[in-house]
């Protein structure tokens, strides 16, 4: 059995379990034996990115530590992801940042495979966060799996590419400019009128969900939830 | 020389001394890769691209020597390089070589006309050096309306290909189109402060 | 600073006059949020500019090519700077003009204004350059008895409101053209009667404003978007002709060039003249490009000078990371992308450079006090994406935030953040804390007040609240 090591965040470690748990839900109907290391914490992102450069290095050999022994490590975050990726090197000389893959990437890429026999009939539209898209390079891999999905009805979000204003401690240092970013999404969002607003990143959907819990819209949900699901 | 910063101590080489300190210890850059195009696909029909993209930034375009008189649009008083060809200087203007014309009398004039260096298809450029029958810069400057003979022989489709047709130390002007802006709310309007008409006469050889 | 006769004042409020321009950006940015018709305005021009490039670029298909050469020539100029400066030097001293070397902003312009006086002249017509922005020339002759005059349409209205720029490319992006037509109106003084605010006729009553001054203007003063250290040639890329008029008409020209705009060769041309204007007006050719190399008899200025300009570049050459930011071409294309600036406009950053590329170019020119920059910005990669000669702006903006300094507060809780995390079983502990403390919200789903500094996410926000069961508490379950 093929075995990989799954890497939740500590977003979804903290607020989120049903996304890891989609994850582990669609990689075991893949048949791939899921591992989660225990030890795991924070790859280091809000340190590194908020100028802490010692503490994210830290956290950088602690994820080396964890997740050193696997071939391959799942994330459903393409923010971590490309942290991993893109800054370890710098932080740390680390490469383990190849062996980690957003879960779009690595079921395309690596498993090679579109439909993972996923039922949601509802109407979704999707919002592809900065960090997976540009970063990352994900492009729209998320996009082509929810496209395979049984009886989803996708709609268009308008300025799709747009930031929606997170941005990690930009959001409370910047809180002004990050609402109106916020501000706009939400309106396009709910201009849609779809009921699932879906990401590859809970980080940013917390924040849009943030707001749309406050002025009406969809709601958020991790597009990794919508692919575990079967009916 | 010290007024120039030259003198130990002065400003050009303290910039140089900061500039080598800044680089101590820096390793040596990569090589250039230069991959890309050089030249449009073969087969383009570059001067059907020429004509398409002036007239996108609106300038008139004419063919045959025999449309000079068109482009010159009734200018009666046209002022030309004093090295312009004869056979180019038709109809009824009366041609004003600039034998050092002054800018007063540049600015009376109703036309320039002059010949080109170069012409790039994909971005509509004219090319002017300084070189034969182009005159200086203030000749196709001051006056409103630019009238340009372009021969079928300096058109190329890409920039790549006009640059080693230009006289690098000559003054330059490339214009792409009649005077613009862009200023207010980002949007173009033609007709600033350079020539506000061009006309472009495509010569076939 | 007003041109010719005095001219009825309105009440006209100039942009920047509103806008905090040393306040911290974020104070600044709240100011800048609360004027509509400035949103409106740049939310409408970026949008326009960012469809132009967007079509002009996907024209080409080597653009991705051509932006790897970009980058890779200004990274090899980088690291020959010396040897290039002191060529391009050579090369337009041989060719007739004089080259000055001007180590700060002081220096730079009390070398412009003796060259101007030299000319016999007591004013200048100028060409748009960000350069001669950065070292406050104007504002500096104007100190000096000598005027400096604005030509660029823009910088004409920008300098008639009284206002500053807001932009790199198009510095009055913040003004529409009602309330263009409404300076012109009050401040030009020979503005024709009955102007209407149709774009075309503003830019004709420019065209007449302006055009005596460049027929007889006796200096100019311009920036240059490159310097050919192969032949000495300096490069000026324009649209209205303002810059020909400037460059081609008075006797004396004084070029204020930053050392980084060096090129290796005259065929480098050929990649940036194809980045730059698809970047940034969004054509395929600007309408003027003018390339000049000293003096040429009978054609153009006899007097030609270049000045040299460091103004804080060699600090920025030191570092290995934030260098980058030396390959900027101005072209502004990271401005009209950046969801920040679309929404705050330039005046906020406080620097002459805003936008992302301002952010990482203001705190290393002027180190310490532009230190809240590298914040302005949620990370999301859009100028990179966009940025011509490859800048990787977000790796500058973390690079300087991990070099600049942090406050003690949030010090504090980002070590303790650390200190947990990187403890599993105090991280643990922590979720499971967490958990407990979220009790009383769990039944509603969701906190809606914070205290602070909670309260910067929760005055737009709702926050979940964690869960009732954990990931780790569903997988321990599964395991057994």
């Amino acid at each position: 059995m093929k075995r990989v090591a799954l890497f939740i965040t500590c977003v979804n470690d903290a607020l989120f379990p049903e996304t890891p748990k989609a994850v582990v839900r669609i990689l075991e109907r893949l048949g791939y034996d899921v591992d989660f290391p225990t030890a795991q914490t924070c790859c280091g992102q809000m340190h590194a990115n908020s100028g802490y450069r010692r503490d994210a290095a830290t956290l950088a050999r602690a994820f080396d530590d964890v997740f050193g022994g696997y071939d391959a490590i799942v994330t459903p975050s393409g923010s971590c992801a490309a942290m991993a990726r893109d800054q370890y090197p710098h932080l740390t000389g680390s490469a383990i940042g190849q062996r980690v893959h957003e879960l779009s990437e690595f079921l395309i890429d690596v498993a090679g495979v579109e439909d993972v026999g996923a039922v949601f009939p509802h109407t979704v539209t999707y919002h592809p966060t900065c960090h997976g898209t540009r970063a990352l390079g994900l492009g729209d891999k998320p996009l082509r799996l929810l496209r395979a999905v049984g009886g989803i009805d996708l709609i268009d979000l308008p300025a799709a590419d747009q930031c929606c204003g997170f941005g990690g401690t930009f959001a409370l240092k910047n809180s002004e400019v990050s609402s109106a970013m916020l501000a706009d999404k939400c309106a396009n969002a709910a201009g849609t009128g779809a009921e699932y607003l879906a990401a590859a990143d809970n980080s940013c959907l917390t924040h849009i969900g943030g707001g749309t819990s406050r002025s009406g819209g969809p709601r958020p949900i991790h597009y990794a939830e919508i692919l575990a699901s079967t009916a | 020389m010290s007024e120039r910063g030259g003198a130990p101590g002065g400003a050009r080489e303290e910039i140089l001394a900061r500039m080598r300190r800044a680089l101590e210890g820096a390793s040596e850059a990569p090589p250039v890769p230069r991959e890309y195009r050089r030249a449009l696909a073969p087969g383009t029909d570059i001067v059907a691209m020429l004509v398409d993209r002036l007239v996108d930034y609106k300038a008139n375009v004419h063919h045959g020597a025999a449309a000079i008189t068109d482009a010159l649009a009734g200018a009666r008083r046209v002022a030309v390089p004093v090295d312009f060809p004869a056979q180019w200087r038709l109809g009824t203007a009366e041609f004003v070589e600039d034998t050092a014309l002054t800018t007063e009398e540049l600015d009376a004039v109703d036309a320039v006309m002059t010949g080109c260096a170069a012409a790039v298809a994909v971005s509509g450029t004219i090319m002017l050096d300084a070189g034969e029958a182009q005159g200086r810069r203030a000749l196709t400057l001051v006056p409103d309306h630019h009238v340009v003979v372009v021969r079928r022989n300096q058109i190329v489709g890409h920039l790549a290909e006009a640059l080693p047709r230009l006289d690098p130390g000559a003054p330059q002007t490339w214009i792409s189109g009649p005077s613009a802006t862009s200023d207010i709310e980002l949007q173009r309007v033609e007709g600033v402060h350079g020539p506000r008409r061009l006309d472009v006469v495509i010569l076939d050889d | 600073m007003s041109t010719d006769a005095p001219a009825p004042r309105g009440d006209l409020v100039p942009a920047a006059s509103l806008i905090p321009a040393d306040a911290p950006f974020p104070k600044a940015a709240k100011v800048a949020l609360g004027m509509p018709q400035l949103r409106a305005n740049l939310a409408h021009a970026t949008g326009t500019i960012r469809a132009k490039r967007a079509k002009v670029a996907g024209e080409l298909d080597d653009w991705e090519r051509l932006r790897d050469t970009a980058a890779a020539v200004k990274a090899d100029v980088q690291r020959r700077l010396p040897e290039l400066a002191v060529q391009f030097e050579a090369n337009a001293t041989a060719a007739g003009a004089v080259v000055h070397w001007a180590r700060d902003a002081a220096e730079a312009n009390a070398i412009a204004a003796r060259l101007v006086r030299e000319a016999g002249a007591d004013e200048v017509v100028k060409v748009k350059s960000m350069a001669t922005q950065e070292i406050e020339l104007n504002e500096h002759f104007e100190a000096e008895g000598l005027k400096a005059f604005e030509t660029d349409l823009a910088e004409l209205i920008v300098q008639l409101a009284e206002d500053k720029p807001s932009h790199i490319l198009v510095p009055a992006i913040h003004y529409n053209r009602t309330e263009i037509r409404d300076i012109f109106d009050r401040r030009m003084g020979d503005a024709p009667a009955g102007l209407t605010d149709d774009p075309a006729a503003l830019a004709e009553a420019a065209r007449l404003h302006l055009r005596r001054r460049f027929l007889s203007a006796k200096a100019a003063v311009s920036g240059a978007n490159f310097a050919v250290a192969e032949t000495g040639s300096l490069v000026v890329v324009e649209s209205e002709g303002n810059g020909r008029m400037c460059l081609t008409m008075p006797e004396t020209l004084i070029s204020i060039v930053g050392i980084e705009k060096l090129l290796p060769s005259f065929a480098d041309l050929e990649v940036f003249m194809q980045l730059l204007p698809r970047s940034s007006t969004g054509e395929r050719m600007n309408p003027y490009t003018s390339v000049w190399t000293g003096v040429r008899e009978g054609d153009g200025p006899q007097n030609v000078h270049v000045i040299l300009l460091d103004n804080g570049r060699t600090g920025v050459l030191a570092d290995e990371v934030g260098r980058q930011a030396l390959s900027c071409i101005r072209c502004s294309a990271c401005l009209n992308v950046c969801p920040v600036y679309e929404r705050t406009g330039g005046h906020a950053y406080g620097h002459v450079y805003p936008g992302p590329i301002g952010a990482i170019l203001a705190p290393q020119l002027e180190p310490g006090r532009h230190d809240d920059l590298p914040y302005a910005s949620s990370l999301c990669g859009a100028c990179y994406e966009v940025c011509p000669v490859k800048i990787n702006i977000p790796e500058v903006l973390v690079h300087l935030r991990q070099q600049g300094p942090h406050a003690a507060g949030e010090r504090a809780a980002m070590g303790a953040a650390e200190a947990v995390m990187a403890r599993p079983r105090l991280w643990r502990t922590a979720l499971r804390a967490a958990r407990f403390g979220a009790m009383p919200w769990r039944r509603k789903g969701y906190m809606r007040r914070l205290p602070w500094p909670g309260s910067k996410w929760t005055v737009s926000r709702n926050l979940p609240v964690p869960p009732k069961e954990s990931f780790r508490d569903w997988w321990k379950e599964r395991d057994r």
